[in-house]
């Protein structure tokens, strides 16, 4: 038998039937729902007259539209559009009988933060969700796609997602990431190398001793961005950190099911001699603090480089584009990243919005204060248990003592569907995974960096080098 | 769904690499629990000088005269052309449908991101990848000329120029079976019931936590 790779065992264990031109059908173990991709899709299944294929493969929460201040229930949402949605939500999952964690619910949250604390994302299954940021779960060794609508309605009708396999591509770094560098930076850089469009038709492994070493929670903010690197799946071999953190989980297998499920998750890794269509090679060590400068998570650079000048491009359609973005971002040619100042911070969404990025952030933040000309300073955890937890740890104190608010779960200002909103001209140092025009608000203008950096250019009000105020701190 | 099989229309340029699904169809119109509706709201923010929101009055907003959908000579195109990685970002099927809405059927580009590419054929727009060196002449074309047009034929897989040279494009079979009638995914699919439910079984016997217990 030939050597295979992580991705090709988890497709070869899910294919239903293949036609001769390669489309196949894959069966699909979980969905998660929320409120903005499935409304249309529970729609068609009424207009057809049809029922979902497997209730219990189905998870929803709402998570994009819901307030993050103080409330009480579903008829606090002032926006009555968002409102609506948020309740046809609640009608969809009461009516097909899908488990949901509703608004009020403890474990509500970002639906990609949800998933893994539940234990609903397992090894070795197949996962989707209306979202393209379902490659999180890739790092528990799950096979997520991010789908569109039409394809929540498929699932959710024939249990199975039509396909074509994609190419396999490795992201190899090794090494050791030097202290106030965290899996933020890597993927960042990481996208900074291959480009928007590097990852396209591929699924991503990251391997190397670099994701070794990182923790669950990192390796989900890592494959969290393999769709801004283009491609649908990021994934991480198995191993016994994975197994650790599924264990005792709400979804996860108890009892004697636990072992057989073990034992069936030790092969979930590429082998020795599997080949990749594409391999890529970072040097941990190397790896700087990085600071998106511009309008697409490729527009990234170390704390420590300058804004790029488009004159020195000699390809005529990316110095447009480095054009185009320093007029939307309000930045001169060649300045340093340093001296780019910060006027709104936003820590949360599903690239770094778990308790390990809360304790990043509140390592830098403590006894600290957000400087004078921040406007604003928002913490949003990713899940109600997340919050729960920090608060136990006491983490809320020190966000609230440095100048921050403290919010509730959800997706808020990562693209401010809801009422949190980075206003027009601002600029933001933000946790979250993309910086496209309007994407935070309109004309407003987003830095994406790791939650240590935006916690060190709350105090700085502009951003700098973590690395200096760690070393400080201790 | 509509079969598409046909077509010769206006082409509109739309000159920029990256074209994500937030510029598509910002995210404020995504609270719709609607399929239709979003063509008004397309590419909203070059779209219009103000902001929009939903239930605002389209009619009445001031446009940008600079923007390419709003210049005269492309009025009632049915053809985008557009440049590298158009429809990266988000996954929502909103960018279709508010694209579909608007007018458009078919989007020639160099290359697409790959969940916008699939949302596209599920909803009757078929997406057109060309060289990059062909995709820039044919953005040279339209400049040069006012009111160009294109024939695409997806029984023939053939772009046809005004000058009647021809450039043939790939379409995978089942997509392009699918387009020329109008089927719809899952009908298609459920013809596979009893596969899936074998299937299901052994996978069930094989990892039985991953089922509720009966
Ligand atoms: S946090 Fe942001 S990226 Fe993540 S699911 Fe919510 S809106 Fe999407």
């Amino acid at each position: 038998m030939s050597a295979k790779t992580l991705y090709d065992k988890l497709w070869d264990s899910h294919v239903v039937r293949q036609e001769e031109d390669g489309t196949a059908l894959i069966y699909i173990d979980r969905q998660l729902l929320h409120e903005v991709t499935s409304p249309q899709a529970f729609e068609g299944l009424r207009l057809a007259n049809r029922k979902p294929w497997r209730i219990d493969a189905n998870l929803a929460t709402p998570d994009h539209n819901v307030p993050t201040t103080a409330y009480d229930s579903v008829e606090d949402i002032v926006d009555p559009i968002s409102r609506i949605q948020v309740q046809t939500l609640d009608a969809n999952a009461q009516e097909f009988g899908i488990t949901e964690f509703g608004i009020g619910d403890i474990r509500q949250g970002i639906v990609h933060v949800v998933g893994p604390e539940e234990g609903v994302t397992l090894p070795g299954t197949t996962l989707v969700c209306g979202d393209s940021h379902t490659a999180t779960h890739g790092a528990l060794g799950a096979l997520a796609h991010g789908v569109g609508t039409s394809e929540v309605e498929h699932v959710l009708a024939t249990q199975c997602l039509i396909q074509k396999k994609m190419k396999n591509m490795l992201v190899k770094v090794e090494g050791t990431l030097q202290p106030g560098v965290g899996p933020k930076d890597v993927v960042l850089a990481i996208i900074g190398k291959i480009g928007t469009a590097g990852g396209n038709g591929h699924a991503i492994e990251f391997g190397g001793q670099v994701f070794r070493d990182m923790s669950i929670e990192g390796r989900m903010t890592v494959c969290n961005m393999a769709i801004e690197a283009g491609a649908r799946v990021g994934l991480v071999a198995v191993d016994d950190k994975t197994i650790d953190y599924v264990k005792g989980r709400p979804f996860a297998p108890k009892g004697a099911q636990w072992q057989v499920a073990v034992a069936a998750w030790q092969d979930l890794k590429s082998d020795e001699n599997a080949e990749f269509d594409k391999v890529i090679e970072l040097d941990g060590a190397s790896i700087e603090p990085q600071v998106s400068w511009g309008t697409s998570p490729e527009m990234v650079l170390s704390v420590n480089g300058q804004v790029p000048d488009p004159s020195l491009e000699t390809d005529a359609v990316k110095a447009d584009g480095i054009r185009r973005a320093l007029s939307y971002m309000g930045l001169e040619a060649g300045m340093a990243i340093s001296d780019i100042p910060v006027d709104y911070i936003f820590i949360g969404s599903c690239t770094n919005s778990r308790i390990e990025d809360l304790r990043q952030a509140a390592e830098v933040l403590k006894g600290q204060k957000v400087a004078p000309s921040v406007e604003q300073a928002l913490i949003v955890p990713g899940s109600g248990l997340v919050k729960q937890q920090a608060e136990a740890e006491g983490l809320d104190q020190i966000f609230i003592e440095a100048g921050f608010e403290w919010r509730n779960p959800g997706c808020s200002m990562c693209l401010a569907m809801n009422a949190d909103r980075l206003p027009s001209g601002k600029h933001c140092a933000s946790t979250s995974n993309r910086n496209f025009e309007g994407r935070q608000g309109a004309g407003g203008r987003t830095h994406l960096v790791s939650p240590q950096m935006a916690a060190a250019a709350a105090i700085a009000g502009h951003f700098v080098d973590v690395r200096q105020l760690i070393g400080s701190n201790q | 769904m509509e079969k598409f099989t046909k077509l010769t229309a206006i082409v509109a340029p739309m000159d920029r690499a990256n074209v994500d699904t937030d510029a598509i169809i910002p995210k404020q119109f995504l609270k719709s629990i609607k399929r239709t509706g979003f063509g008004v709201n397309l590419f909203d923010e070059w779209r219009y000088e103000d902001v929009g929101e939903p239930g605002k009055d389209n009619s009445a907003r001031p446009l940008r005269k600079d923007f390419v959908l709003n210049q005269p000579q492309y009025q009632g195109a049915k053809i985008l052309l557009a440049r590298e990685n158009f429809g990266c970002g988000s996954s929502r099927e909103h960018a279709p449908w508010a694209l579909k809405d608007y007018g458009f059927d078919v989007i020639i580009a160099p290359s697409f991101a790959d969940i916008f590419f699939n949302n596209s054929f599920k909803n009757g727009i078929l997406p057109i990848v060309l060289d990059a060196d062909v995709v820039s002449s044919l953005f040279d074309e339209v400049f040069a000329n006012s009111g160009y047009q294109l024939t695409v034929d997806l029984d023939l897989h053939q772009i046809i120029k005004p000058s009647g040279e021809t450039i043939q494009f790939e379409v995978d079979a089942f997509r392009r079976h699918c387009l020329l009638n109008g089927l719809d995914d899952i009908g298609l699919t459920l013809q596979h019931q009893s596969e899936i439910e074998t299937f299901e079984a052994a996978h069930k016997a094989k990892n039985p936590w991953l089922f509720a217990a009966e």
